[in-house]
């Protein structure tokens, strides 16, 4: 087959090229990052694929701010690599799509809230209509705020025109960086909901917060970091599979407890029995706790309670850290 | 792309400067510096009525070359407090966060911020200095011999200063790179006072003091540039030696050779900027 266009194998390489899947919105390996003598960031590697929303965790100093802003050529890494919608970070146009909103926000006083947003259309190269501009104001709510000096703006309306900023230049990847720390409830709900609404558009989102509940409701995937590493890294599913199953038994004899112990990890308090079973994907039972309750009776234990519950992110973040804490303090 | 980054910065800082209090204060202290010098230029004719025709223009060239020294800090310290806050006030409260993390280059945001200053400094220098010349000329009927040569080195003076407020401010805190910007201008005019008595008393060691640090810090030496501008040609061959060193009078324009070191410097020191701007995490 020959077109007008071109040779046939520059076709078929268009063609492959066209067919590939887009790169990821965030593509990060090894990254480090050293101040003096103090490592802040070790061997962090992580994607964000498009359309995904993956939430970064991690207690105080745990080196979260300084991977997004390593990311986004803020901080130079001393070691790793960033490709940013398939672009190397250190060339500039690769943040031509990208929106941030940073932990520390703070816009030119002097301007308008709609003189910002101009700003930042200015400065992404893109065309954006006015109107398109003023619905980027109405949707963080500052539709009628437009012509105010941002100087008197309060500390939440100030994140929600940061809110604004990151998203008017038709972005395709979003770092928000603790987008809600200035907000009120009803302003945490908005922000939720203005996640959802860009996840089903296609965009991408990498959002840090400390806020556990809020990742877990918008998450797909969640990074969590810990004293510059990641300590843990996977989808929900993945990471809070694990189901613990509380009872409250008594005459519980050697072989019992042997029984218990091969259900899971073993920890017991008096009469109250914990065990860590392992993952298994949310809706599917596997009959293991029938299956316990009935073994334990077989074997003469009275069955006084059994309760059966999810672990919950911040369970599991907390497990985390305890345990990466604990191991480091052995060696 | 690059070249509209640095317009739209520039535009950015004009409008900054436009907006914040900096302006008013300027203009608060311009008008209150032109008053003054009006009412002082009235009275000189009042008060010294019996003054010879050369007596007069060499009092009228010395306060006015005097009332500029004043517009020139105005524009100094002005310029040098813009440019602080522009930079490290930007790096430290965060608003540089959300601009550099768009597509632009560094060295662009630096290169428009520094050309929106330029503009401004200059078009102060210019709405100011003709206010200031056109007042002596209503007073006293004194009009210099090369006012825009004077005007033009006055905004140079400027330009180098706030290029240094800029480096500064790269480095350190927005109040202390404004503090020593001014600080290093106020030094510098003492060393060119200095330098001025080492020529006078025929001392080279004193008078290289001078030299060097116009060298340096070219600011003294666009500002006596500026004074020789907006001087009378024939006072010093008139009133001869009991002027030299004089620090309001100026013997001689600057050289071609020392224009193109201030333009040098100027390109050297914002060179700098961009480079540590560069490396600098934030």
């Amino acid at each position: 087959m020959v077109t007008v266009t071109g040779t046939p194998s520059l076709d078929a390489a268009r063609q492959l090229l066209a067919e590939l899947p887009p790169a990821p919105a965030v593509w990060c390996s090894g990254l480090g990052k050293r101040y003096r003598r103090r490592t802040v960031v070790t061997g962090v590697s992580f994607t964000v694929d498009r359309g995904e929303v993956v939430g970064l965790l991690g207690p105080n100093g745990a080196g979260k701010t300084t991977v997004i802003k390593m990311l986004l050529g803020l901080v130079r890494p001393d070691a790793g690599e960033v490709l940013l919608l398939g672009r190397p970070a250190q060339d500039h146009h690769s943040r031509a799509r990208v929106g941030y909103l940073p932990e520390l926000f703070r816009y030119q006083p002097w301007l308008t809230a709609a003189e910002v947003l101009d700003l930042h259309v200015r400065l992404a190269g893109e065309k954006v209509p006015a109107s398109e501009r003023r619905a980027c104001l109405a949707m963080v709510g500052l539709a009628d705020r437009a012509d105010d000096r941002v100087g008197g703006f309060s500390k939440g309306m100030q994140q929600r025109l940061g809110l604004a900023v990151a998203l008017v230049a038709r972005p395709e990847l979003i770092v928000l960086d603790e987008p809600t720390s200035a907000l009120d409830p009803v302003g945490r709900a908005d922000v939720r909901d203005l996640l959802l609404a860009l996840r089903t558009r296609g965009v991408a989102v990498l959002l840090n917060s400390h806020l556990i509940g809020e990742v877990e409701r918008v998450c797909d995937r969640v990074v969590i970091l810990d004293k510059g590493q990641v300590a843990a890294a996977g989808t929900l599913a993945e990471l809070l599979g694990q189901r613990e199953l509380r009872l409250r038994l008594t005459e519980v004899g050697p072989q019992a407890q042997a029984r218990l112990a091969a259900a899971g990890r073993l920890t017991r308090s008096g009469d109250e029995f914990t065990v860590t079973l392992p993952a298994t994907p949310a809706e599917v039972d596997d009959g293991t706790v029938p299956d316990l309750v009935a073994g334990l009776v077989g074997l003469g234990v009275r069955v006084h309670a059994v309760e059966q519950t999810r672990i919950s992110l911040e369970e599991r973040l907390l497990a985390i850290l305890r345990t990466e804490s604990g191991e480091k303090d052995q060696h | 792309m690059t070249l509209r980054t640095v317009f739209v910065v520039a535009a950015l800082t004009l409008r900054e400067a436009a907006r914040r209090r900096v302006l008013r204060s300027l203009a608060v202290l311009t008008a209150v510096l032109l008053g003054l010098s009006a009412w002082g230029f009235t009275r000189i004719d009042a008060t010294f009525g019996g003054l010879t025709s050369g007596e007069s223009r060499l009092a009228a060239a010395m306060v006015l070359n005097l009332v500029m020294f004043g517009l020139s800090l105005i524009a100094a310290l002005g310029t040098a407090f813009l440019a602080g806050p522009t930079l490290a006030g930007e790096t430290e409260s965060g608003m540089a966060l959300a601009v550099l993390a768009r597509p632009v280059r560094r060295s662009a945001v630096l290169v428009g911020k520094w050309l929106g200053l330029v503009a401004f400094g200059s078009g102060f220098v210019a709405a100011a200095g003709s206010a200031q010349l056109f007042i002596v000329w209503v007073t006293v009927g004194y009009w210099p011999p090369r006012p825009l040569a004077g005007l033009a080195l006055l905004a140079a003076q400027a330009i180098v200063l706030l290029t240094l407020g800029l480096l500064l401010s790269t480095a350190v805190s927005p109040m202390a790179s404004g503090i020593v910007a001014v600080g290093l201008f106020g030094a510098g005019w003492v060393a060119g006072v200095i330098g001025g008595v080492g020529e006078a008393f025929g001392n080279d060691g004193v008078a290289r003091v001078g030299a060097v640090s116009q060298m340096l810090l070219p600011t003294d030496g666009l500002w006596r540039g500026a004074m020789n501008a907006f001087q009378d040609s024939t006072l010093l061959t008139q009133f001869g030696p009991a002027f030299e060193g004089h620090p309001f009078l100026s013997a001689a324009a600057p050289t071609t050779t020392y224009l193109v070191w201030v333009g040098l410097w100027i390109a050297l020191v914002l060179g700098l900027a961009v480079v540590v701007f560069q490396r600098r995490d934030q």
